[in-house]
């Protein structure tokens, strides 16, 4: 199959190896990828923070950019809920019904990662390897809007040389929420320091999620705690092998 | 006292959430009870196997109800006059707490009885009716906690859920008459309160109540509770008063059965609520001789003429989406400044008081988005997209505000593929004076908040497209969309523009010095 890759702005800004550790794992599994240099962002920032029009201009870009893929992939729970469940919305609340229309037409060929995988393409087990201590943190939009369910523990499970543990109050928020963590501080720190403590109380080398943002959010209270514990995406730990465990 | 009562904040949400998160008590008794709650209601939840199927019913019966809503409403009227009830309209608060005041003088009462009642609070009643030397007794055990404390209450179903067992000794011996020193002993406090109640309930002539649903067809009314002070409200007293919001009615009685199912439930996490009384109009010589019923709308017209946030006015106040809501967790109901706290709260007070309101507009960013708030709510209110909504909604109240003009100028340079990767470029040479060591620990000005409890990863030294030019010249394998050699090879030169492709499915502009 042949697989548009939407990288999402923050992992183009931050994480490319997660974008990297994407591409390799889908062409392991036998598929192409494309990456259409034009791409951006989905414009979830501009929406959740009250910028509808700012916003209608990035998701009009992205339907653009992808309206002629087969299917499009992304790294991140966030973003494909924002076009899977937020574009018909925000198209509707401006009254744009041409741009309605393209959205429920592009909409269903969007994928989460794991979901791809898993619901999509029915493979849970993509001869991984990483050998460390390692849990689990699903992120709200893949675990409430998108549905994603166990797909990513599927595909966590079947990881050889890795030791999965359980995180107390996985479903909880991190306390993120994009701008939320800038715009109330002191209330998302109080969600953060409850997920950081749960997190350093399972001995884990490394908590992963399926969202660089999430990740971003956690890993940088990690990292100001000097816990020693460190965040790593679904993606990188699903592209590592016995020839190369990817961090 | 406003005109529109017990809505309006005091101040901004994220300042009053922080005075709050700081109080580790209240963080302790909130997470206590939250999650106590919360797991209590998953299971009586999981009983129901058709639980989603009535959730869509109840979402449509309000919907259908919220529809024709002027129609229901006259049809209510109707019906309770025919009955022998009194019915009054409310444009506002003020409307609603002179028209209680009035039936108060005009039997002559300086005492009366309530039900526990958020609509009563929305007007801010108690205080109203005190300035006129009429004193409102509070009958829910905990709403007469918070009554005696001279509190506000912190949650919709459980009021004092921030007061702990030892305070409420303390209150009960300074202000129960006659009770002597009272324990700690929770069995022993409840005894007192009650000592206290019946007397109350068996002495005062006039009752105040709220409404949980009316039925327009029959003119029949409706108030569910847990503690049976409800039920001695609704039948001892001579007269009552009930207050509703006008969202609260229904066509028909048989509407009310996929409530009973899941109001429950989704509030107290029981099967079925202890008490539910219905009263229709008067019955001779039983009950209240002398009933009215007041239609409130305060803000609620301009909530249903508005075609996205109108799916607010479901609410049947079951209070689940505080029990899960992380933020509402934190920083607990005062923080929301309103008598609707949690994420109801969020999108409930800015909408009745108008999105001009510089301080209830400021709710709807009192959530992170997680979802758990629509996962739980029986009438299926999509409250993050609501909040979403209503965050445009604040915005464009506020005008060009320097974060306004922040956004715009990220959407300006994510508005084209080669604008986004310059400013990466940039931004990782532009980085160096806030990197120490191997993280940013902090942010100058609106960004200054992520660094106040975190550190901030940098910019990675190569950029996920470098990588992908890389590899797509012969190593990799066959690409549709890489970029053609001849623009790889100039990659050191600085951002590079998308190349148009046949059938045009990328935008081609070559990039200018003055936009980057």
């Amino acid at each position: 199959m042949h697989i548009d890759l939407f990288l999402t702005c923050v992992n183009d800004a931050l994480f490319p190896a997660t974008g990297q550790a994407t591409v390799r794992l889908l062409e392991r599994l036998g598929h192409t990828v494309g990456f259409n240099p034009a791409q951006t962002c989905c414009g979830q920032m501009h929406l959740n923070t009250g910028y509808r029009d700012d916003a209608l201009d990035l998701v009009r870009k992205f339907v653009r950019d992808f309206k002629d893929s087969e299917v499009v992939v992304m790294p991140s729970g966030s973003c494909a809920a924002m076009v899977r469940e937020l574009y018909a919305e925000a198209a509707r609340w401006a009254g744009d019904d041409e741009l309605l229309k393209d959205v429920e037409d592009l909409a269903p060929r969007v994928f989460e990662l794991s979901e791809f995988l898993v619901n999509k393409l029915g493979v849970t087990d993509v001869g991984a390897y990483y050998p460390h201590r390692v849990t689990y943190h699903p992120t709200c939009h893949a675990m409430r809007a998108l549905r994603v369910g166990d797909a990513p523990l599927q595909l966590l499970r079947n990881v050889r040389g890795m030791t999965l543990v359980e995180l107390e109050g996985a479903n909880e928020c991190c306390g993120f929420g994009g701008t939320f963590a800038v715009k109330n501080p002191d209330v998302s720190a109080a969600m953060l320091t409850d997920k950081a403590r749960h997190i350093i109380d399972t001995g884990a080398e490394a908590c992963t999620a399926g969202d660089n943002s999430c990740l971003l959010h956690i890993g940088g209270g990690l990292h100001r705690l000097r816990s020693g514990a460190r965040t790593v995406h679904l993606a990188e730990i699903l592209a590592s092998t016995e020839q190369e465990v990817f961090i | 006292m406003s005109d529109h009562g017990g809505l309006h904040p005091a101040q901004p949400f994220p300042a009053a959430a922080r005075e709050q998160v700081v109080k580790a008590q209240l963080r302790a008794n909130l997470r206590k009870v939250t999650t106590t709650i919360r797991a209590k209601r998953a299971n009586v939840v999981e009983e129901l196997p058709h639980w989603e199927q009535l959730r869509t019913l109840g979402a449509a019966t309000k919907d259908a109800s919220l529809v024709n809503l002027s129609d229901r409403l006259l049809q209510l009227e109707q019906s309770v006059r025919a009955r022998g009830g009194y019915v009054h309209w409310a444009r506002d608060a003020k409307e609603a707490r002179d028209l209680v005041a009035r039936i108060a003088q005009a039997h002559g009462v300086d005492e009366l009885i309530k039900v526990k009642s958020i609509t009563s609070d929305e007007i801010e009643l108690n205080k109203a009716l005190e300035e006129r030397g009429i004193h409102a007794v509070e009958t829910d055990l905990a709403e007469l906690i918070v009554q005696l404390s001279n509190d506000r209450p912190s949650h919709i179903l459980v009021p004092a859920i921030h007061r702990n067992r030892a305070e409420i000794q303390a209150l009960f011996n300074a202000e129960l008459p006659g009770e002597g020193a009272l324990s700690d002993n929770p069995a022993e406090l409840a005894g007192a309160a009650r000592r206290y109640l019946r007397h109350k309930f068996l002495t005062t002539k006039m009752a105040v109540s709220g409404v949980n649903f009316a039925v327009a067809e029959t003119g029949t009314v409706c108030v569910v509770e847990s503690e049976g002070n409800g039920r001695m409200c609704l039948t001892l007293p001579e007269v009552l008063v009930s207050i509703m919001g006008i969202e609260k009615v229904l066509e028909k009685v048989e509407d009310i059965s996929v409530f009973m199912e899941l109001l429950p439930r989704s509030s107290t996490a029981e099967r079925m609520n202890p008490y539910n009384s219905f009263w229709t109009g008067v019955t001779p010589g039983d009950g209240p001789q002398e009933f009215h019923l007041i239609l409130l709308d305060n803000g609620r017209t301009n909530v249903l003429a508005d075609e996205f946030g109108r799916q607010t006015l479901r609410c049947i106040r079951c209070s689940a989406c505080l029990n899960v809501c992380p933020v509402y967790e934190r920083a607990g109901g005062h923080a929301y400044g309103s008598v609707y706290p949690g994420p109801i709260g969020a999108i409930l007070t800015p909408q009745l008081l108008g999105m001009h309101d510089k301080n209830a507009n400021t709710l709807p960013g009192a959530s992170s988005l997680c979802g758990a708030c629509y996962d739980v709510c029986p009438v299926k209110i999509n409250i993050p997209q609501v909040l979403i909504y209503l965050r445009t909604e604040a915005n464009l109240q506020k005008g060009l505000t320097a974060e306004a003009l922040a956004m715009k100028g990220l959407k300006f340079m994510m508005s084209e593929g080669w604008r986004f990767e310059g400013a990466l470029k940039l931004a990782r040479v532009g980085q160096g004076p806030l990197v120490r060591g191997d993280a940013i620990p902090s942010l100058p000005g609106m960004l200054g908040g992520w660094t106040q409890s975190r550190d901030l990863r940098p910019f990675p030294k190569e950029g996920f497209r470098d990588w992908w030019k890389g590899r797509s010249q012969g190593t990799g394998p066959a690409d549709v969309n890489a970029a053609p050699p001849e623009t790889v090879q100039k990659a050191e030169d600085g951002p590079i523009p998308p190349q148009k492709k046949e059938g045009g499915q990328f935008d081609a502009e070559p990039p200018r010095e003055d936009t980057l």
